[in-house]
């Protein structure tokens, strides 16, 4: 074994952005840039109500609390962070809408703050369905931020699939653990 | 944001360079085969060798005969006798034993720092030669041609090419403090494991290109998913699919000029095909629903998928000019991964029916579905490149293991590592085109 190790060769890693990969990223930037108009539109049709909110806001200064710390608060429905989905399933239950609301407000209220929205499932079916899963999960999510005011631009959504359970045992009281959207913020 | 800890690595075995034949994988054949043609296998003569041999060509050769499903091989023990040259062979003293082929041999020492290999298949009914071959072997690839000899017996008897001397690919997962992700290959009987790449981001969908020289996979290490090519010698490796979004399941055309691979850029995971050269997609399904898992059909000509716009997830065909897709599983509520035998004519998939999810085999004219395994959590059906054994994982205890089962049922076996959680075996193509 020594051996091996002692000839092995690791290659030059991260061949991106070569000039035969033009034509793929082009698409993605048109993309990017119209989902970046769509996020300006969005930004300005919310800069309403913020603006309004700030008389109420000017006489609170003391206790109004930063986005680190509204997310640091043990009691707050913004302390749960995980969303749990039925089998084969993205729909969010009656629970997880109302503590999704709170998470979309915060965001909402919060430009500073960015969410990225990881979706999993249960290790049942095959693995590539699985991935589509965890993103059709993922997105249920961001559809109700979205709705509550987040913009688009604060928001990343990917899809593990069954790649990264939350719990190893082969069994419905880990699977339901595991088919789940994780909610990780970044204050910036 | 962390770059994930990735090492991409060279494979010797195809460079040739020696190393070991580390064996992190056993064999553990689960169901033995009824009706399976005798076959004795007498240990082949090294004593003329001037060091001792770590390979056991017998030994490599008799597992891989049962492993088939089509062979018993008669135990060493009792044999009657142990010939290294057909003028040896006494027949009615294997004929007594109910042999009806026996395979002898002997390593021979060349001059230029090569083995001779010879070996014959002896008929032992009509008492003649079926094959006869001798093979100049450098030490290190005497497993390799151990696997040739098996392939070429195989052939002989079921008039069916052997893939034994193939190779497959795997995930290998360590999911305890450290999270670790592990592409490898190894020979169809797991000795010779190599890492192709390691990783602490999850690595998945290992696909192996027609000519058997590269893998398409996709790779978290950018903490999202992406589709990479690498080729094996060289480790040379590039990003082909780095969209928003799923960049997932490649998939090799038969031509080797095309990945099928799913995307969800333009939102729901849809089917498209690139052309590896340009990088030049082509979409062909547009649906809302989870469509993903495409293989290729052998002619090039269509692709079949899993989707779940019907509910469940099921397998649909569609051609690569694209048009309707049409449904092909109707049994079971859960219906995917499919991969196709070279033949096009069966395909095995994932078939999930009240809570178990089983290996099933569709056969595309008559429609018939057959079960051809037991277990509660199996996937990632994998046809070897004659058609006739079925590479899959399974769920051991909180580890992923693998199995291979011939196609009728008859003979499964498992090929266990003892460290990691193994998934998504790939059975690689023949090395030699014909």
């Amino acid at each position: 074994m020594n051996k091996l190790i002692g000839v092995i060769a690791i290659s030059a890693l991260f061949v991106t952005g070569c000039a035969t990969q033009d034509d793929a990223f082009d698409a993605q930037t048109e993309q990017d840039a119209a989902a970046a108009a769509q996020q300006a539109d969005t930004a300005q049709q919310q800069a309403q109500p913020i603006v309004g909110s700030d008389t109420e806001a000017s006489a609170l200064t003391d206790d109004v609390l930063t986005a680190q710390e509204l997310l640091e608060e043990a009691d707050s429905p913004l302390a749960s962070r995980v969303i749990y989905f039925a089998y084969d399933s993205a729909k969010i239950d009656d629970d997880s809408l109302g503590l999704l609301e709170a998470h979309g407000n915060f965001v909402a209220g919060n430009g500073n703050v960015s969410v990225r929205l990881e979706g999993h499932a249960d290790e049942r079916g095959s693995r590539e369905y699985n991935i589509g899963l965890g993103d059709r999960r993922a997105q249920s999510v961001r559809r109700i931020l979205l709705f509550q005011g987040a913009s688009s631009d604060q928001i990343d959504t990917i899809s593990y699939g069954e790649e990264q359970p939350a719990m190893l045992g082969h069994d419905e009281s880990s699977w339901s653990k595991n088919r789940r959207v994780e909610l990780i913020y970044q204050v910036n | 944001m962390k770059l994930a800890s990735i090492k991409a690595l060279l494979l010797f075995a195809l460079l040739g360079v020696s190393i070991p034949a580390k064996a992190v994988i056993t064999i553990e054949i689960t169901e033995g085969a009824e009706g399976a043609i005798p076959v004795a296998v007498v240990p082949f003569d090294s004593s003329k060798l001037p060091i001792k041999l770590k390979a056991d060509v017998a030994e490599i050769v008799s597992n891989n005969l049962n492993r088939s499903g089509v062979f018993e091989v008669l135990d060493q023990a009792q044999y009657p006798a142990r010939p290294h040259y057909s003028k040896q062979v006494s027949y009615p003293q294997w004929r007594a034993r109910g042999m009806e082929f026996i395979v002898i041999g002997r390593i021979l020492n060349k001059n230029d720092g090569q083995l001779d290999v010879q070996f014959q298949l002896l008929d032992v009914l009509k008492q003649k030669q079926l094959l006869g071959y001798s093979f100049p072997v450098r030490l290190r690839n005497l497993r390799s041609t151990a696997h040739e000899i098996s392939d070429l017996i195989y052939e002989k008897i079921t008039g069916v090419r052997g893939a034994f001397n193939t190779r497959i690919a795997f995930i290998s997962a360590q999911q305890n403090q450290s999270r670790k992700y592990v592409l490898q290959v190894a020979d169809t009987d797991g000795f010779n494991p190599q890492t192709v790449l390691e990783s602490d981001e999850p690595l998945m969908s290992p696909s192996w290109s027609p000519d058997g020289q590269s893998l398409a996979y996709v790779s978290f290490e950018n903490k999202r998913p992406e589709i990479f090519i690498q080729h094996l010698s060289t480790a040379k490796r590039s990003k082909i699919s780095g969209f928003k979004g799923i960049n997932g399941a490649p998939n090799w055309s038969p031509d080797g000029k095309r990945l099928a691979l799913v995307l969800s850029k333009d939102r729901s995971p849809d089917i498209y095909t690139m052309e590896v050269a340009t990088k030049r997609l082509t979409r062909l399904t547009r649906h809302r629903a989870i469509d993903t898992e495409p293989v290729w059909t052998p002619d090039g000509n269509s692709i079949i998928f899993t989707s779940d716009r019907s509910g469940g997830p099921q397998l649909y065909e569609i051609s690569i000019s694209g048009g309707q897709p049409k449904r092909l599983t109707f049994e079971g509520s859960y219906n995917s991964a499919a991969d196709l035998s070279p033949d096009g004519k069966n395909i095995v998939m994932v078939y999930g029916d009240r809570g178990r999810y089983q290996i099933a085999q569709l056969q595309r004219e008559s429609g018939n579905l057959i079960t051809l395994t037991d277990n509660t959590l199996d996937e990632s059906p994998s046809f070897s490149p004659n058609g006739r054994m079925v590479l899959y994982a399974s769920t051991q205890g909180n580890k992923g293991v693998l199995y291979m089962v011939s196609l009728d049922g008859r003979s499964k076996y498992k090929l266990s590592d003892q460290a990691g959680d193994i998934r998504e075996p790939v059975w690689g193509p023949y090395k030699k085109l014909r």
